[in-house]
């Protein structure tokens, strides 16, 4: 068990190392953040100079990378260069923001999925099977943006026009301090959200219950006379259950990375726009500090996830 | 029964038997993915929506589809133009039949890169073990950490600096294609890199290729002519699914405006397009593209998960 995790560890700390490395050659050869000022009333050639010589923009690549390594390793994920505050402070004020969208989505996705994939998989074939099962694989098929661009027309548009109690757009200024607008810009997005992962994971749900439905243990316990439901619930779910914790386990840390194309379409202020409107910029602190946050927890988890699965499933060990 | 073989009762069960002796493998996926209704209805779909498409741009020149007239902007659906106008007056319909092709062809094209650096990683890694597959599974590993969206922005941006315009069979497309397609492919090798690597791993402790070896064969000819054709069914699933991943992703990517460039069009780029007309009541200029994508990705999805039952030979309860 200590070997394995000191393994794994070492495996991760490997994996981080090259993760870094990938997103620093990546970012900074992706974008000139000078290329801002190349239009700037005032600004000479010699000027924009000056300011890559003082933000070390003109050293090495390799010289770059450590000194930011170094730095990052300390703590520091250095400065954004527009708005000169410091990445770990902006990832702070978004984090929060990020996380109340993510989590009361993932909350409805958990509970709805269960629910749905249960039901298809005990009347499986039935008529609600076959519905759950052609609506999931609609959803499973369709980009996020299609079902949030219908939403804002049907709820934030039509709804307007038709003079019933309509949703913003996402386009209106709004205060994240007052919360019944927090919760009536949250729900559309959160809508979303729910609707097109909850079709991905209810049809994995159904197919492991049906998996276990199918195994010998099963038909012995059914033979022993236990009723249905404690089958079902007390033997099946359990091991049905074990996969779908390893799919929303590696599924959380992205979860601080926002949803991208959710939050731009709605104007939500996450981490994910925050990462979008600084790439546009090639402001690469801030796009490296988000990078780099996000892929370490999926590093993370899914050394958490593996450990889990020793206290969920006492048949595993790990060696 | 045929007239040929009105013989003994006895004799016709025997030629049964050694009919049924004789299927090969690749006959027993047909007949098991022959009985999957759905999948063969998404293959239908996905013949029908090539039929259109191709079938559309021989009727219809391409001039028309990039054929702006400002005097019927933005206009409603109408017999003249089935699916209306964009905000340039350009006919929606004509759009979706070239903007098909361009998605398609991005979609195909990126599988075929997929496939092919996901085999090579994964076979490579587990046929030459030690220190090579701890290297190229740390990589991979990398990769998966960085959430997928964030990967092919970082990555479009970096690959996208400078394009210009490819002439392709008389046909100018913008550049940018040729960025989306290495884009998609680059980010998306990693989960088959793992499929064929445990493949892999499993295969190679077997005799035959203990024996191939023994006959003096060369790594290149055991890997591509003993382990490659025997992980073939999952290498044919993973293309399939990622073949609507692609066109999926292509339309994330355009949707961001990272995409394909105008007036060359996608489904991804026409969405993105309607986004800003959106709240001007626009709704054709976004429903009928995303409709379009909807489409293909359920029936290749349908294709995909009918291919993969049909690969899996434990799968033949289900059916």
């Amino acid at each position: 068990m200590w070997s394995y995790l000191v393994r794994r560890l070492l495996q991760a700390f490997f994996t981080l190392f090259i993760i870094t490395m990938l997103c620093f050659l990546l970012t900074h050869y992706s974008s000139d953040p000078m290329s801002q000022y190349a239009t700037k009333q005032g600004m000479t050639a010699a000027d924009r100079e000056n300011l890559r010589h003082s933000l070390g923009l003109d050293q090495p690549i390799p010289v770059q990378y450590i000194k930011w390594l170094g730095l990052a390793l300390q703590g520091n994920l250095g400065s954004s260069f527009f708005s000169h505050q410091p990445v770990l402070k902006m990832i702070q004020q978004r984090l929060p923001m990020t996380l109340i969208l993510m989590v009361t989505a993932e909350v409805f996705i958990i509970i709805i999925s269960l629910i749905l994939g249960l039901v298809a998989a005990i009347k499986q074939y039935s008529f609600t099977d076959n519905l759950i099962t052609s609506l999931s694989f609609i959803g499973y098929s369709m980009p996020i943006f299609f079902i949030a661009l219908g939403c804002i027309e049907l709820f934030a548009v039509q709804f307007k026009l038709w003079g019933l109690p309509y949703l913003p757009t996402g386009a209106d200024i709004w205060s994240p301090k007052d919360p019944v607008q927090m919760i009536r810009h949250l729900i559309l997005p959160v809508f979303c959200l729910v609707a097109i992962i909850t079709a991905g994971y209810s049809r994995f749900l159904r197919s492991s219950i049906l998996e276990v439905l199918g195994l010998d243990y099963v038909r012995t316990a059914r033979a022993k006379g236990l009723t249905e439901k404690v089958t079902l619930y007390k033997h099946a779910l359990r091991n049905a259950i074990l996969p779908f914790v390893t799919i929303v386990g590696l599924d959380i840390p992205g979860l601080l990375g926002g949803a991208l194309v959710t939050e731009s379409v709605f104007s939500w202020p996450g981490m994910g726009r925050l990462f979008w409107e600084y790439a546009e910029r090639g402001d690469y602190p801030v796009v490296l500090g988000v990078l780099l946050l996000t892929s370490a927890g999926v590093v993370f988890f899914t050394i958490v996830v593996d450990l889990a699965y020793t206290v969920i499933d006492p048949r595993i060990r790990l060696g | 029964m045929t007239s040929s073989t009105q013989s003994a009762p006895v004799a016709s069960l025997n030629i049964a038997e050694e009919h049924k002796a004789a299927l090969t493998p690749g006959q027993l996926v047909w007949r098991r993915f022959r009985k999957h209704r759905m999948a063969l209805m998404g293959g239908i779909g996905t013949v029908l929506l090539l039929l259109f498409i191709i079938g559309g741009s021989i009727i219809i020149p391409e001039s028309k589809a990039n054929e702006a007239d400002l005097k019927s902007r933005l206009a409603a659906p109408t017999s003249q133009h089935w699916f209306g106008t964009d905000s340039v007056g350009r006919d929606v319909f004509n759009r979706i039949i070239y903007g098909g092709q361009i998605s398609l062809f991005i979609g195909v094209l990126a599988v075929v890169m997929e496939i092919s650096l996901g085999t090579l990683i994964g076979g490579i890694a587990a046929y030459y073990g030690g220190w090579v597959d701890s290297v190229l599974m740390r990589f991979t590993e990398a990769m998966i950490a960085i959430p997928s969206l964030f990967l092919l922005i970082v990555l479009a941006k970096f690959i996208g600096r400078h394009v210009g315009q490819v002439v392709i069979l008389g046909r100018t497309f913008s550049g940018s294609i040729g960025i989306v397609i290495l884009v998609i492919g680059l980010t998306s090798w990693m989960y088959l890199a793992r499929i064929v690597r445990a493949n892999v791993l499993s295969l190679k402790e077997l005799d035959y290729i203990s024996a191939s070896k023994a006959l003096g064969s060369s790594d290149t000819r055991i890997f591509f002519s003993h382990l490659i054709p025997n992980t073939l069914g999952p290498i044919i699933v993973s293309a399939t699914l990622g073949l609507a991943g692609a066109i999926l992703t292509e339309a994330y990517v355009s949707f961001l405006g990272l995409g394909v460039q105008q007036p060359t069009s996608t489904w991804g780029n026409m969405m993105q397009q309607a986004q800003s007309f959106l709240i001007r009541g626009a709704w054709w200029m976004w429903v009928f593209p995303s409709l379009f994508i909807v489409f293909i990705i359920l029936c290749i999805n349908l294709l995909g998960d009918g291919l993969r039952d049909a690969f899996d030979p434990r799968s033949s309860r289900h059916l």
